[in-house]
């Protein structure tokens, strides 16, 4: 490849971009007004925003309007009105409750796993012969199984189980095929537990985030495509006329990620450094076509709706995900600058890393418009505390990407602990809190039942808080110091490896922390799981319904 | 159906366009990419130990890509000269690697060449390098209370035999220090093929 063909394909690529923009235009893609914005509000329904988590005592707080709100007022029509679409919208929510349940189970699971398997990890990188007699606990071993959990058990459990609870509220009809994402739950599950022993017994495909052998990879792309099904029927289905933008980010995802998968294990076809350019592209992928959209569907999801009020430009949003559409599949060669694959490879990944902002940063602003003059809410309701801190963790691991990719920084911070930092900055800061705040907003919905012990929130919330803090800032001044002793030809390699001794300690003590707060929050659900807790059954959030044939008595409905 | 055929049509023209650029175009572009005169394929025992080395996850901790004298002062380390795609020839799955928590080893064969060195090195680590956080590998070994024949004792710096005991190297770990043994990519290349100016 050429300096003149790079040239001419992307001016081709810019021009058809243009005219893919002006020809949306024209078909009003991008709307001026912000009636898709809407979608997810009953009519009447803007200004009453809704947590199901928050605790009686706090539920005041959080329905105080804020400066320069009004408050709706409803004539008798509009409120039955609107008394109709949320008794709809209840059904709705009992459609997917049973599938969502199984999947949110399942990630919990899988999140004590990967915590423990990643604390395992990180105290062995200061203890080398901790435990050093066990095949299956060496630090290779147990930090893949670390990984694996998280990827394949943890994150898409988590999503997939969101994705499915919130599909029939946006597209307002009941969950079609919920039987289908249940067998493949079941499916994806065994192919992982296949596959984690496998990769505790050795047997690997060697590829990092491509670790499970390509066989028992049948399994998850057979149960993968399964739980996509829902998604195809529901929205076949549908009875709103818009797709709101969490519906592009979550169908986009959900079809990027089997593709993904697929190629990435075809077996036999991929060789020597264009398999290595090929596992970035994937590994990459992973994070930016499927955790990241799936996280970003939930925020524009949940966000508007606690506060009760619709994001500030849906125009906005949509240039968000198609930005994030192109520029996000080909940032991969980042990971293998100085590496000995093709220059302009690396080049494309850096420039496409860089254009990442774009994206970023139409988020960013669209998450704090929306915000702003609403953080009073922050208070009271502990999902929006979890999202909107997501939210800000993205903006700031995807800024840091970009500049990560920059040819000098990365020469100081690949190969070094910062990197796996920033990883977690992404996984954890971003998507992992967007996920607790999307779990505790589903659960009371999916249970009908409250959370039994509203303080073990809050705990959960500052443990993981303080925790990830030590970790994130501890670990990024170590890997970065790594990298600069690395680059110093007169130091001795070893100095690059006592450099980052303190630190390491630091991020094995706020794993801990985290570890901590993750097994309050599998307490919390498992006790709510089982109806524990002090027994008060769901006060209204907006207001009483009466009960229908339907439901038991006992269940809550309003606000739903 | 308008909006999902948008969305569904947009989503895999971006998909199929990053994929062409990091997959397709790549494999086209280093299909042809011939193995150096010099570089000797694996042996069995070579492979086997690869395979260990996989197995193990060595990977995570240790690159196989030097860096460019321009960009890191990696051959200075003795690491080697930078990399080049014809070096990864024999290499299914590659094993670049993303981590230096240890030391490159590219070209550990000649930096490194004694079998002893390296079986005690990865029986306990710290035996040689002070201040290592190399995790030590016992079970590859057996601790016997005397030689066998056909046994290959690990001679240990003084201190690191377990008392009375004699330390002896199972065929795994054999086949790993053969493989790192042979990683040798000090012959000379021309600048890398793909790169025309």
């Amino acid at each position: 490849m050429d300096t003149v063909t790079i040239l001419l394909s992307s001016f081709i690529l810019s021009v058809t971009g243009l005219l893919i923009f002006i020809w949306s235009l024209r078909k009003r893609l991008f709307d001026a007004t912000s009636v898709a914005a809407n979608v997810i509000f009953s009519p009447g329904e803007i200004g009453r925003g809704e947590d199901p988590s928050v605790s009686p005592d706090k539920r005041e707080g959080l329905h105080k309007p804020v400066k320069g709100e009004v408050k709706p007022v409803l004539t008798a029509e509009q409120e039955a009105e609107l008394e109709k679409e949320l008794a709809e919208r209840v059904e709705a929510d009992n459609s997917s409750a049973f599938v969502t349940f199984v999947f949110l189970a399942c990630a919990v699971v899988w999140l004590i796993v990967a915590s423990l398997a990643g604390l395992t990890s990180s105290i062995k990188l200061h203890e080398p012969d901790w435990l050093s007699q066990y095949a299956w606990l060496t630090f290779g071993r147990i930090r893949t199984i670390h990984l694996n959990a998280v990827a394949y058990g943890w994150a898409p459990m988590a999503a997939l189980g969101v994705a499915n609870w919130m599909l029939p509220r946006l597209l307002k009809t009941p969950l079609v095929g919920a039987r289908f994402a249940i067998f493949g739950a079941m499916l994806w599950n065994a192919g992982l537990i296949a596959g984690l022993g496998c990769i505790a017994a050795g047997i690997s495909d060697g590829l990092e985030w491509l670790e499970i052998p390509w066989q028992v990879d049948l399994l998850m792309v057979a149960g993968g495509a399964l739980v996509g099904l829902p998604l195809v029927y529901t929205l076949q289905n549908r009875k709103v006329h818009h797709l709101y933008v969490s519906i592009w980010y979550m169908g986009a995802a959900l079809f990027w990620f089997p593709i993904l998968f697929l190629i990435g294990n075809l077996p036999a076809i991929h060789f020597g450094v264009q398999q290595a350019a090929m596992n970035w592209w994937f590994g990459h992928n992973v994070l930016g076509l499927f955790y990241t959209p799936m996280a970003l569907a939930s925020v524009y999801y949940f966000l508007p709706k606690i506060i009760g009020r619709p994001i500030q430009s849906y125009n906005l949003s949509l240039l968000g995900f198609w930005t994030l559409a192109f520029f996000y599949g080909q940032v991969g060669g980042h990971h293998l600058i100085g590496g000995p694959i093709p220059g302009w490879l690396v080049t494309l990944s850096v420039v496409q890393s860089v254009m990442m902002l774009v994206p970023v940063i139409s988020f960013s602003i669209n998450q704090h418009m929306t915000m702003r003059g609403y953080f009073s809410k922050l208070i009271y309701s502990p999902t929006l505390r979890f999202i909107v801190l997501g939210g800000m963790m993205y903006t700031l691991s995807s800024i840091q990407g970009s500049i990560e990719a920059l040819h000098s920084v990365n020469t100081v911070a690949h190969f070094t602990h910062f990197t796996v930092a920033h990883a977690h900055l992404g996984l954890y800061g971003f998507f992992t809190m967007v996920m607790f705040g999307a779990i505790y907003f589903v659960m009371p919905r999916v249970m009908a039942w409250e959370w039994p012990y509203p303080k073990l929130i809050a705990a959960h919330f500052w443990l993981v808080v303080v925790g990830f803090g030590i970790y994130f800032i501890g670990l990024s001044i170590g890997g970065w110091l790594q990298g600069l002793a690395m680059l110093d030809a007169a130091r001795p390699f070893m100095d690059s490896v006592t450099v980052t001794i303190p630190y390491l300690q630091s991020r094995s003590v706020g794993g801990a922390v985290m570890t901590l707060g993750h097994l309050l929050f599998a307490i919390h659900f498992v006790a709510m799981a089982l109806r524990q807790g002090p027994g008060r059954v769901g006060a209204a959030l907006l207001h009483t319904r009466e009960t229908t044939t339907s439901i038991p008595e006992d269940r809550n409905l309003a606000g739903a | 159906m308008q909006d999902e055929l948008k969305l569904l049509g947009g989503a895999m023209v971006t998909l199929a366009l990053a994929t062409s650029a990091l997959v397709v175009v790549p494999h086209i572009q280093l299909k042809s990419v011939e193995a150096p005169a010099q570089l000797k394929p694996y042996t069995a025992a070579q492979l086997r130990g690869r395979q260990v080395y996989i197995e193990n996850g060595c990977i995570y901790c240790h690159s196989q890509q030097p860096r460019d004298r321009a960009q890191a002062p990696d051959d200075k380390r003795g690491w080697g000269r930078a990399s080049v795609a014809a070096d990864y020839y024999y290499d299914k799955p590659h094993l670049l690697g993303t981590m230096r928590t240890g030391p490159d080893l590219f070209n550990i064969g000649v930096r490194q060449p004694s079998a002893d060195w390296h079986l005690g090195h990865l029986y306990q680590p710290r035996a040689y390098v002070h201040g290592s956080i190399m995790p030590s590998y016992p079970f590859l070994f057996d601790v016997k209370d005397k030689e066998e024949p056909g046994d290959r004792v690990v001679n240990l710096p003084a201190g690191y035999t377990p008392a009375g005991k004699v330390v002896v190297a199972k065929p795994d770990v054999l086949d790993l220090v053969a493989y790192l043994q042979g990683l040798d990519h000090t012959y000379p290349v021309l600048p890398a093929p793909e790169v025309k100016k």
